[in-house]
């Protein structure tokens, strides 16, 4: 038991008789707990703070030599991440200035990272796959739907062709918290097929260069 | 004539039970706390919304903001497995004292020929050590590559081991298989990223686990909150 120290003194007694003095036989445990609380509260501090956390990904394989080009996109996004955290994107697939499909040169986009940027723009491109998720949930809520199906149910709906594909490439200004943080907003929105790291082709490099000149 | 004594009786509070609880907690969380090992740079991971806790048993390669590689493997033992292949390869020597060394490195950025040394040093000099250039990983001396290949081999036995054990001795095992995690700074240009992903794909891995901090409160510069 701590206990304040009595005032030991206290002056002599009138006319009293010598006693001996009582010794308490209390230890002032004070320090004790001031070095138990410190510690606490280091343990405390450090286990909580010193977890870290992982986001999973899976990179495709290189395609064997001499395979056929990779199909068209019918339904996706292009995102060009470049110094000073822009992002230029272009929808669909890519048409060079002079192509002989007879289409329209593709022209980039600028968007950010912010809520009215990247965020509106996947919310609006993949509003197919995000409802469904979204009813698949209500199901699964009001207990209609059990977990593990649910689960396997919204994989399949990020892989749907009504989904869209995302591709990222960047230039060799490009931090690696910028394509963090697109994996990060493509998960939040629902986007399965995601592709990280593919070359940007000459054309959109010199498209991309004259935006950012 | 004489006053009224009033007891002289010092406050005292009965503090038994709050230092007892005190005690308690701090053995708590004394016994569960697992210590990081000094690092050789500081890393500061970008934020993400991701909570998945990093599995234990991993081979970590490490990028810091100039683009540096450094390895490390969370077992110890496999560690120091890894180290004997890689002196047999590279025809480079170490001494007993040097190997239990390297089995409490966390990790580690320099050239297999200059690690002798590098375990010679003591703490403080490790951080100055030169040359620290980051463990090669170019397409002419990918020493990452061969750091990976041996650590993730003796990372599996180890495994298998453990597992067969527990199966013999009828218990359940709860170990996890080894994984490779990548923590970059956030500030490293991703190209610096790409080389490591590179040397990783060569090899035909094709998962990893992306090491970030959780996304607080705290406001980012860009790229912020939702």
């Amino acid at each position: 038991m701590a206990e304040i120290a009595d005032s030991g003194g206290g002056g002599h007694k009138k006319g009293g008789k010598k006693r001996a003095k009582k010794q308490s036989t209390r230890v002032d445990m004070t320090p004790m707990v001031d070095l138990a609380f410190l510690l606490l509260t280091f343990f405390v501090l450090t286990s909580t703070f010193s977890k870290p956390k992982s986001m999973e990904l899976s990179l495709p394989a290189d395609p064997p030599p001499n395979s056929p080009p990779p199909p068209e996109i019918k339904k996706g996004v292009t995102f060009l991440l470049t110094k000073d955290d822009r992002i230029f994107y272009y929808v669909g697939q890519f048409y060079g200035p002079e192509n002989d499909k007879g289409k329209p040169a593709t022209q980039l986009s600028e968007t950010n990272f912010g809520p009215n940027g990247l965020h509106k723009l996947l919310a609006e491109q993949n509003k197919w796959a995000i409802d469904e998720i979204e009813k698949l949930t209500a199901q699964n809520k009001a207990k209609t739907l059990a977990d593990s199906t649910f689960k396997r149910l919204a994989v399949e709906k990020t892989a749907d062709p009504n989904a869209i594909t995302v591709l990222i490439k960047t230039d060799d200004q490009a931090t690696y918290k910028n394509a963090i943080d697109m994996l990060d907003e493509l998960k939040i929105n629902n986007v399965g097929k995601r592709v990280l790291g593919v070359e940007m082709s000459a054309p959109e490099y010199a498209l991309l260069q004259e935006k950012i000149k | 004539m004489g006053k009224i004594k009033v007891a002289k009786h010092a406050p005292s509070i009965d503090m038994t039970p709050m230092v007892d609880l005190a005690f308690l907690l701090v053995t708590f969380f004394m016994l569960t706390a697992s210590f990081r090992m000094a690092e050789p740079v500081v890393v500061d991971p970008p934020a993400s919304h991701s909570d998945k806790t990093l599995p234990e048993n991993t081979i970590l390669v490490t990028v810091d903001n100039n683009g540096r590689a450094f390895f490390g493997i969370g077992n110890g033992e496999a560690k120091i497995n890894a180290l004997a292949k890689i002196s047999e390869k590279y025809g480079v020597k170490f001494t007993a004292d040097q190997v239990k060394k390297f089995g409490g490195l966390s990790s580690f950025g320099v050239e297999v020929k200059d690690l002798p040394r590098y375990l010679d040093a003591s703490e403080a000099e490790r951080l100055r050590f030169q040359p620290q250039k980051g463990v090669p990983l170019d397409s002419l001396n990918n020493q990452l590559k061969d750091w990976i290949t041996y650590g993730a081999t003796e990372l599996n036995v180890i495994y298998t081991r453990n597992r067969d054990e527990a199966k013999e001795k009828n218990i359940e095992f709860k170990g996890e298989k080894p994984r490779y995690a990548i923590k970059a700074d956030a500030k490293a240009k991703y190209i610096y990223v790409k080389d490591v992903f590179k040397t990783f794909t060569d090899m035909k891995i094709y998962t990893f686990n992306l090491i970030t901090s959780m996304e607080g409160g705290e406001t980012k510069p860009a790229g912020a909150g939702h």
